[in-house]
């Protein structure tokens, strides 16, 4: 081919076969990037609309929402504030810490993997049965140790026990309640409380609303 | 995998299963196979959470694990089956068309939670459907245990692969994890169980409270005092064959669209026949014999034998190959062709008409057909004045539609003596559009999480007036007192709610809508591959 640099614009192909004549105006060199946002030079077909779209939308939303809701949706921890607050023993959002909160067959998963199982925490919208003393002595020393950690909420040895507790044909009503009892062992109703300053989707009871 | 997979994978996980779980999915997809440790040092989070994020994805069946020789445990992701979470409202609802209520509800519960043994799904779905109907019906568990099995004997379900049966008197240790594996027979077995039961419904304030804590009871993962029946049998939603399902469908339409209602008929009845017969990566369907064909007709076509022969020879003879003529037995044999070739070709037409205007359509297709032009033929044949026409090409030619082949007259490569070819390279094209579609769903997902986090407070406040308003009802307000409290969001605010509303369900609607295009163009990368 030709030396380079003679002959300012020169292809190394003859231009004409690709179509640009002798004397056309080439568009100008480009000295920028192209802008973020060009203009729309024809509008985009509008989508298709109908049933089936429609209810595939609803589809996608109302699934989104609910993986939000379920015990894979893995919630980063609560931040570290700078002091200890007294309210942080009683939130109802738990930080992460080493307990996975549904139930996995261990079996199928690599042996390394395993970590404790935290029972999921149902019935929060539950109207609260009436205090109902009965004797949880074995429990209520459990209960104690346990809560003398901070972070510490429910543990498998628990849910051996409760059932322990069913097959010794205790009532019902026990163990519904003891959830609530062994979380935070002070009279008030944990739900209630509300120290308003998380009031995310956590306490978003209303499953029924549409998250966008 | 192109940084818009990645990019796409990313937003996927952290939509459906939040932070944590997208740094380790990120960390195993930029990086590939490695063991745990080496995760847990490079996404920087806890070895718990770690561990958590783990088990979510091997549950998804996102991330699978494989023993190395050496005895640790090597976890990988799987790109592609992460990008299928965009088409599970499509699967759901062709459940729906299929099997109705249970069969949805049963696909979206499989979906919701990886995979879930046949007793547990039965009975959520019982008890979603129990929600639903008025009160005092419950749905009882065997019609849903029916649609069940019909998922799995027309193979949408199957079942997950096995833990290995381990001899009691194992000497060697037990290995780091398990090898599970199924035999291709025993995937779409359905075990022998009696599942007795009706849906339960949740709680309400008037159920005596008794039934309340059994109902409790029942709902606690994993409460149940004895294992269940099917215990260690799980089942999985079978994604391939949803795809053929899709692949059929788009089949009869054109078919439809080309010939008519009826040729669409016949071709759906012979996919319906060879639904579970053929092979996921098959070419074509089995043979079958036109008898069979008349007699599998449904119910309220009353056409002729001779009729349905004239219809098949007319498949055959059509230049797009739909139906293929393999054999006279039987009256004749046929096959369908379910190679994308025919549909891909299509698709990748009607795109430039979308970006570039239906001129530049015309020039593709005429490429498509013709294969190698000249510029000057290019013009002729197009109809188009050369300036366009040349503008056209060069715009598609940058964007890599079309691509210049270059035949030299002598041996030297004089620019001056050769011949410059405008063609198409369809693989090339079709995977520069896929490649487009994967960042346009990224940054549509973007944009509308943008959208919400402009909003945030809005939104709180919204759902925070919602939340009083629904307690004062049930609690049995004044409907001034309603009205007062409806007031708390103003006018303004309630048509930058509306506009927001509009906005996402537009934007959600162009996600379907581009997975759409994707699963097309994926199909037809993945079976031109395979030719």
């Amino acid at each position: 081919g030709r030396g380079r640099g003679r002959g300012r614009g020169q292809m190394t192909f003859n231009v004409e076969a690709v179509g640009i004549g002798k004397g056309d105006a080439l568009p100008p060199p480009t000295l920028q990037p192209s802008p973020l946002f060009p203009a729309l030079e024809r509008r985009a077909a509008p989508l298709p609309g109908g049933e089936e779209g429609e209810y595939m939308l609803a589809l996608k939303q109302e699934l989104r929402r609910a993986m939000r809701g379920l015990p894979y949706f893995i919630k980063p921890g609560a931040p570290r504030r700078d002091i200890e607050r007294y309210s942080d023993k009683y939130q109802l959002s738990s930080p992460v810490d080493n307990a996975i909160d549904w139930n996995p067959d261990w079996r199928r998963l690599p042996r390394e993997l395993k970590i404790r199982v935290r029972r999921l925490r149902k019935g929060r919208t539950a109207p609260l049965v009436p205090k109902q003393h009965a004797a949880l002595d074995k429990e209520e020393t459990i209960k104690k140790l346990e809560s003398l950690e901070k972070k510490e909420e429910e543990v498998t040895s628990e849910e051996e026990e409760e059932k322990e507790e069913e097959e010794e044909g205790k009532e019902e009503e026990e163990e519904e309640y003891d959830e609530e009892e062994h979380e935070e062992e002070t009279d008030y109703i944990l739900s209630y409380f509300d120290n308003g300053e998380s009031f995310g989707p956590d306490s978003d009871d209303n499953g029924d609303e549409a998250v966008y | 995998m192109t940084q818009a997979e990645l990019r796409l994978c990313s937003l996927l996980l952290q939509e459906h299963f939040g932070e944590i779980v997208e740094k380790v999915g990120n960390s195993l997809l930029r990086t590939g196979p490695r063991p745990l440790r080496l995760l847990v040092g490079d996404t920087g989070l806890l070895p718990d959470q770690v561990k958590k994020a783990l088990c979510v994805l091997i549950q998804h069946n996102l991330v699978h694990y494989e023993v190395q020789p050496r005895g640790s445990v090597e976890y990988e992701a799987r790109s592609e089956r992460i990008l299928r979470i965009l088409r599970y409202p499509r699967y759901i609802y062709t459940a729906k068309t299929l099997y109705g209520d249970p069969g949805e509800l049963l696909v979206e519960e499989l979906l919701l939670h990886g995979h879930l043994p046949m007793s547990c799904a039965v009975a959520r779905v019982a008890d979603r459907l129990t929600e639903t109907m008025e009160d005092g019906k419950t749905m009882d568990y065997t019609e849903v245990s029916s649609t069940f099995v019909r998922l799995a004997d027309t193979h949408f379900i199957q079942r997950c692969p096995i833990v290995p049966e381990t001899p009691q008197s194992a000497k060697s240790l037990p290995p780091p994890a398990p090898a599970l594996a199924i035999a291709e027979k025993d995937m779409y077995v359905v075990p022998r169980l009696s599942l007795v039961g009706k849906g339960k419904r949740r709680h309400s304030c008037d159920e005596e409270e008794e039934q309340e804590h059994k109902a409790k009871r029942q709902k606690k993962e994993g409460g149940s005092s004895e294992t269940p029946p099917d215990d260690g049998i799980y089942w999985q939603v079978n994604l391939e064959r949803f795809h053929q399902h899709f692949r059929d469908q788009a089949l009869v339409s054109a078919v439809a669209s080309r010939m008519d209602q009826t040729s669409s008929e016949v071709v759906r009845t012979m996919l319906r026949m060879s639904e579970v017969t053929t092979a996921s990566g098959a070419s074509h369907t089995q043979p079958l014999s036109s008898n069979e064909i008349f007699r599998s007709l449904p119910a309220g076509y009353n056409i002729g034998k001779q009729v349905l022969d004239q219809y098949l020879a007319l498949l055959a003879d059509d230049p797009l190959e739909f139906v293929g003529k393999s054999g006279d037995s039987g009256g004749g044999t046929y096959t369908v062709s379910i190679l994308c070739g025919e549909l891909g070709i299509p698709r990748p037409e009607t795109l430039p008409s979308s970006g570039f205007g239906s001129r530049c359509a015309r020039i593709f297709r005429l490429l498509l057909r013709k294969k190698h032009l000249e510029q000057k033929q290019v013009e002729d044949f197009a109809m188009i004045p050369a300036k366009e026409a040349k503008d056209m090409l060069y715009r598609m030619l940058s964007e890599n539609l079309v691509s210049l082949q270059e035949i030299p007259k002598t041996p030297d490569h004089a620019p001056s003596r050769t011949f410059y070819l405008y063609t198409v390279n369809v693989m090339a094209a079709a995977r520069m559009l896929l490649h487009r579609c994967y960042k346009s769903v990224a940054n549509l997902m973007e944009r509308r999480q943008h959208e919400m986090r402009e909003n945030k407070r809005l939104l709180e406040k919204s759902q925070r007036v919602e939340a009083i308003l629904a307690s004062m009802q049930a609690t049995g307000a004044e409907a001034a007192q309603l009205h007062e409290v409806e007031e708390m969001i103003t006018g303004p605010e309630r048509q930058q709610l509306e506009n927001l509303k509009r906005n996402v369900n537009k934007i959600d609607a162009s996600e379907n809508q581009v997975d759409e295009t994707i699963f097309v163009l994926e199909s037809f990368i993945e079976s031109t591959m395979k030719r």
